[in-house]
């Protein structure tokens, strides 16, 4: 039996009683439950559930807001810009419809798997977390906010509110591709996202990221930079220039030498999707 | 800060409902145990599974990762208590459509299903694929579980039972169904006797280690009733399927052989039993040297499993016979390959389970279980007690697939209600399942296979290392069975096989659908691809030209009859040829994804190797006129309820619909040995026919009625159509020795022979055929394998039921596909389903089945088996597949992305 298990209803009191004391900041538990063996949650538990203010995506003048309670499902329904497709798509990618009834963003990057699906796409966004405490409200990069494999920068006091996304960032469109050895249900072996910009037939902004390929997913700043100025053309992308900015390992789903090259070849089909639907388009 | 709130109010199916729970607790177990809604199954405790599914306001969540607490003043659906109309046509439709097997499954795919249908009444398959995408059946192969929703809006009431004589044959839907898809089937983990006492194990954190107890009084808390190490055992600590080869201690003494092996168990008050950190418990460990591979196990100065067995070698199998060297030798063309296996996990959706309780002077257990009787026999050796005072009641087996063969809960469950008197149970988590019980054993095969000029056989030489882990399990019988299989179903004139189990301190490999040759098959029919290039000829042809005949020899030196094989190819021809065609063509417009073609064979036999392994039905017509049948084969989903009913109606010449089935039980039901080796169809069943025959001769006899006369059952009456009409009045019959009005009991051993040391001998009196087709795309860059169809032709020599017939089929369709593709059973690394991973409902090819009818001399009405057999030939098809799509050979299984992607790179 846990210890104590405390449900608030709104933010205040939760930011409250972690000030008080450690507590298991709980919320859809798809990981926290599924990583124990145990009939109940262990530890003193904190039920983020019941503040509906945590759950929700609206916008501003200069960000999208997406509440750090806001479930896959929801990011799947709701009506969002094109360079939010690529999220929407890590959205249906998260282990099944019962899995995205009930996981949340904020569990998604608090868990900080290397190969969280979430994670790529809002790199491309520029994402930024919002961490909340009694001590006030900080924001932090979330390429500085994920430090390593399970590891993050939140403080024992602080919940992650929301996760931000400046309006600066959210144009253009997105695409995300999942590699995995099953269709449903299956932790990636690599995954890719991308956000391009595409003016008067050249690439002004290029955003890309993969996941599953290190410790922490990483954006690709040299590949970016080769596709800025010129026309979409995938093949730009080498082996070598991807190969660069991953460091993966051997595990049970793959190699390392095989997830370099599969990463190449997946951001190369990303940007093709792109090209793809353009000629649709025309 | 005390916001601790141990009521908690929510609704069920439209009721309001209060229960005291923690709430940080599963919403699963205070959905079972609090309010008693049996039908949400646990499967994983991860969400990998999709078997607790609900829905909460309207939405299906795995309710192993919700805490109770969360859904407060929500609105919960169980399959027992969901509003609608959807729950009741999935059901109906689900038995139409045959698509629950174990039924394990059932209420997750049922309650994904209602949430789908509610947003979509006519749903497309990829809708059905999306949404049931979740949950994991380990029987189907999904096929028919995406018909039974598509169709569910349009199911028709069930056809009405067939009438007598006519039921061998009917596409009859599964007798046994309506438990299955209304959540009421009890499943090892769903009967908890009143009071009943909850068992753990400790187990091993290392592959080999010996161990020293400590001060157990010191640590035993308060609600513990007894903890029981192997000084506690009374009878003989060493069981085994093999009783000569028996090894294994139900609780080790002094040293652990395998990850996971259990030393001890912990009895006592559920929520406190249940609540022990067992890493607290009093031992040392002292790891010692292991290897867990055959390669590594098998070497000279590998450490040691048993004294006993030197070398690590459990045993050796051979059958020779005509002089193989020579003629390969002398052969035109050889080819020459090896293959290495993994490690396979069962992955049955129901961990281990079971109950067990003092019934007078006996010990009742109620688990899943394959075999009853060979449980009853070595739990009661383990307890030293005889075997009338353990009573075996098979519970409901969520899947089985040879794993639920050996002892599990056993005699653990004994140990432990000997020890405090109470009643006790006893749930795997899905990590224990998968460290203690038996995995399909890693094989290393290599082979020569030789042809003469104009392409036929004339030798194979072939052995194989097959990693047994750490006990002896079924070991032998893996041994024994690939050399008498692995020429496949061809004319194989000289042949030398050879095969040796080897120790390790992996876990314990046994039965898996196809004792070994389904490794085998990878070997042999991957070579007949190269030696058919060799050789000049189509693959298909090349394996019609050498496919056994009827009157051939096998390297066993038997000759057969009623050999299905080349009419399975036959039929595959005008598949084979389109979807060659078919393959060429795509291949001309698309150099990144590119089409392959596969094709390969199986022969297997039914029944024990060369051991005596008979079954004995019994019918019984009661005074007041009820038709018992006494049916002592486990139904592990394959459908035994229904086909040896079946068989049974159709031998008597009453309707199926008036048969009650009895057991099975050891207390109430004779033996039909154990649900493996494709046996029961044939064998039970053959015992079913001879029984039926006894009876309706009896009642013929009491009649003076020719053979052909009409029965019917009514008002406690048998009613004997022959010209006039006669009958026979039960109520006024005396009842005989087994309590019945009239009754026949019959017993079928199939005729076979011990095999001599060069394996020549009469190893199986019915053999099964079968062949399939694989289509499949290879990325060529990615190294991915995306199968799009499968076409089976097998030789069931009759077809007792079609529709289950073809559920087998589906099945082991799925199971061959992750054996080819994706399943790799790491120990100590993939003790889950998420890092060993089975096919989704995602990941299955369209399966076009068809059922070839060579009658057999021997089985029942010209049956043979098929349960086996249908996995075989899916991974060697699935390999030549890719290899015709890429010209890469991968030789080791599964082939996985990487591995193909090597393959690919290999060649160029």
């Amino acid at each position: 039996m846990a210890n104590r298990y405390f449900r608030p209803d709104n933010l205040n009191d939760a930011l409250a009683a972690l000030a008080e004391g450690d507590l298991v900041r709980a919320a859809g538990c798809t990981d926290l439950l599924a990583a124990t063996e145990r009939k109940s949650l262990p530890g003193d538990v904190l039920d983020l559930t019941g503040i509906t203010a945590l759950r929700g995506i609206s916008q501003t003048d200069n960000q999208m807001r997406i509440g750090g309670g806001t479930t896959w499902t929801d990011i799947i329904r709701a009506d969002l810009p094109a360079a939010f497709d690529g999220l929407k798509l890590a959205a249906r990618e998260v282990g099944s419809v019962q899995i995205q009834n009930r996981g949340t963003i904020a569990g998604n990057l608090c868990n900080a798997s290397p190969a969280a699906d979430g994670v790529p796409p809002l790199l491309t966004l520029d994402a930024v977390v919002e961490l909340s405490s009694l001590r006030g409200v900080r924001q932090l990069p979330l390429a500085e906010f994920i430090t390593g494999p399970r590891q993050i920068a939140l403080e024992p006091d602080e919940v992650l509110t929301a996760v931000l996304v400046p309006v600066a960032a959210t144009g253009g469109s997105s695409h995300f591709l999942k590699l995995g050895a099953r269709k449903y249900l299956v932790i990636s072996i690599a995954m890719t996202a991308a956000r391009i910009v595409v003016e008067d037939g050249v690439v002004s902004e290029a955003a890309l990221a993969v996941g599953s390929c290190g410790p922490v997913a990483t954006r690709l700043p040299e590949a970016e930079t080769v596709l800025i100025g010129a026309p979409l053309d995938p093949t730009r992308i080498t082996d070598a220039i991807v190969k660069g900015a991953l460091s993966p390992i051997d595990d049970v789903r793959a190699d390392a030498e095989y997830r370099q090259t599969s990463a190449a070849e997946l951001v190369r089909r990303t940007l093709a999707h792109f090209v793809e639907s353009a000629e649709v388009a025309a | 800060m005390n916001k601790h709130s141990p009521m908690i109010s929510f609704t069920v199916g439209g009721a309001s409902r209060s229960v005291t729970a923690d709430p940080a607790r599963r919403l699963s177990e205070v959905l079972r145990d609090d309010l008693n809604l049996k039908s949400v199954k646990i499967g994983c405790d991860a969400g990998d599974c999709g078997a607790c599914t609900v829905l909460v306001d309207g939405e299906q969540q795995c309710a192993c990762l919700t805490m109770a607490g969360q859904v407060a003043g929500r609105q919960v659906e169980t399959l027992e208590t969901a509003g609608g109309n959807e729950i009741p046509r999935l059901q109906q439709s689900f038995l139409a459509h045959g698509a629950a097997q174990c039924g394990i499954c059932t209420p997750g795919m049922l309650m994904a299903g209602a949430e789908l249908l509610r947003r979509s009444a006519n749903p497309s398959v990829a809708e059905v694929e999306d949404a049931l995408g979740g949950v994991l059946c380990r029987c189907t192969g999904y096929a028919k579980i995406i018909d039974a929703v598509v169709n569910a809006h349009s199911v028709k009431e069930l056809e009405a039972p067939p009438e007598a004589g006519a039921s061998v044959g009917a596409r009859l839907p599964r007798l046994d169904g309506g438990p299955k898809v209304d959540g009421t089937e009890s499943f090892g983990a769903d009967h908890r006797p009143a009071g009943s006492l909850l068992v753990r194990a400790i187990r091993s954190p290392h592959f080999h280690a010996s161990f020293k107890i400590g001060d157990l009084e010191a640590w035993t808390p308060k609600g513990v009733s007894g903890v029981i190490t192997a000084a506690d055992i009374k009878g003989e600590n060493s069981f085994g399927v093999i009783p000569p080869l028996a090894d294994q201690p139900a609780l080790a003494e002094n040293a652990a052989r395998f990850l996971g092996e259990a030393v001890a168990l912990i009895v006592g008050e559920p929520e406190v039993v249940e609540a022990l950190d067992l890493t607290a418990f009093p031992i040392t460990w002292m790891p010692l040297p292991h290897e867990i591979t055959q390669a590594a196990a098998g070497a000279p100065g590998a450490p040691q499993l048993h004294d006993h067995r030197p070398d690590n070698t459990l045993i050796r199998g051979r059958v020779a016979s005509g002089d193989t060297d020579a003629a390969l030798g002398a052969a035109a063309h050889t080819v020459t390959g090896s293959v290495e296996t993994s490690y396979v996990e069962h992955a049955y959706i129901e961990p281990e389970a079971g109950a067990a309780w003092m019934d007078g002077d006996v010990l009742v257990i109620q688990a899943c279980t394959q075999a009853p009787v060979m449980d009853r026999d070595d739990t009661a050796k383990v307890l030293g007690l005889s075997h009338d005072c353990v009573r075996i009641i098979p519970a409901a087996a969520g899947g089985g697939f040879g794993a639920k063969l050996d002892l599990s809960v056993q005699p653990l469950l004994g140990l432990a209600v000997l020890k405090t008197g109470q009643p006790c149970h006893m749930v795997w988590s899905r990590t224990e399942s998968m460290l203690a019980s038996t995995k399909r054993h890693p094989g290393s095969l290599t082979a020569t296979i030789g042809a003469d000029v104009d392409g036929r056989i004339t030798a194979m030489k072939v052995h194989g290392e097959f990693n047994t882990g750490a006990y002896s399990s079924w070991g032998p019988t893996v041994a024994t069975r690939v050399p008498v299989h692995a020429s496949g179903p061809y004319l194989t004139p000289n042949y030398l096989a050879t095969s040796r189990a080897v120790h390790s301190n992996g876990p314990t490999s046994g039965a898996f659908r196809g004792f070994g040759v389904p490794q085998a098959a990878i070997a042999q029919e991957t070579l007949y691809d190269e030696l058919a290039k060799a050789c000049g000829k189509d693959r298909l042809e090349f394996r019609r030209l050498n496919a056994l005949n009827d009157g051939d020899t096998t390297p066993c030196g038997q000759v057969l009859q009623g050999v299905g094989i080349a009419e399975c190819l036959d039929t595959l021809r005008p598949d084979w040829e389109r979807a060659l065609r078919e393959a060429t063509l795509h291949n001309t417009a698309d150099k990144v994804k590119r089409r392959g073609v596969g094709v390969a064979s199986c022969w297997y036999g039914c029944g024990n190797t060369a051991l005596p392994n008979p079954s004995t039905i019994r019918l019984g017509l009661t005074t007041d006129g009820a038709l018992r049948i006494h049916q002592g084969a486990t139904d592990i989903g394959q459908g035994a309820n229904t086909v040896i009913t079946q068989i049974a109606a159709d031998a008597l010449g009453l309707p199926v619909d008036q048969f009650e089935l009895i057991g099975p039980d050891t207390f109430l039901t004779p033996d039909c040995g154990k649900t493996s080796a494709s046996r029961q169809t044939y064998i039970t069943g053959k015992a079913a026919e001879l029984s039926g025959k006894a009876l309706r001769a009896a009642i013929l006899r009491m009649t003076n009625a020719g053979d052909d006369a009409r029965l019917a059952l009514t008002g406690g009456k048998i009613v004997v159509e022959d010209g006039g009409i006669s009958e026979i009045d039960l109520s006024a019959l005396p009842q005989d020795d087994l309590g019945y009005a009239l009754s026949a009991e019959e017993t079928y051993d199939p005729p076979t022979t011990t095999l001599d040391e060069n394996g020549q001998g009469t190893p199986y009196a019915v053999y099964g055929y079968g062949a399939q087709i694989a289509e499949l795309e290879v990325d060529m860059k990615l190294g991915t394998t995306k199968v799009i169809r499968i076409t089976a032709a097998h030789d069931l020599g009759k077809v007792i039921n079609p529709l289950l017939a073809e559920g087998q089929i589906e099945g082991g369709i799925a199971q061959g596909l992750g054996l080819a593709l994706m399943e790799e059973f790491l120990p100590g690394r993939t003790n889950n389903l998420h890092d060993y991973l089975i096919p989704t409902i995602g990941d299955m090819p369209a399966i076009k089945s068809i059922l070839i009818e060579k009658p057999d001399p021997e089985g029942p009405m010209g049956a043979k088996g098929l349960g086996e057999h249908v996995l075989i030939p899916t991974a060697p098809a699935i390999l030549n597949a890719i290899r015709h799509a890429t010209g890469a050979k991968v030789t080791k299984v599964p082939a996985l992305p990487h591995r193909v992607l090597a393959a690919i790179k290999a060649i160029r």
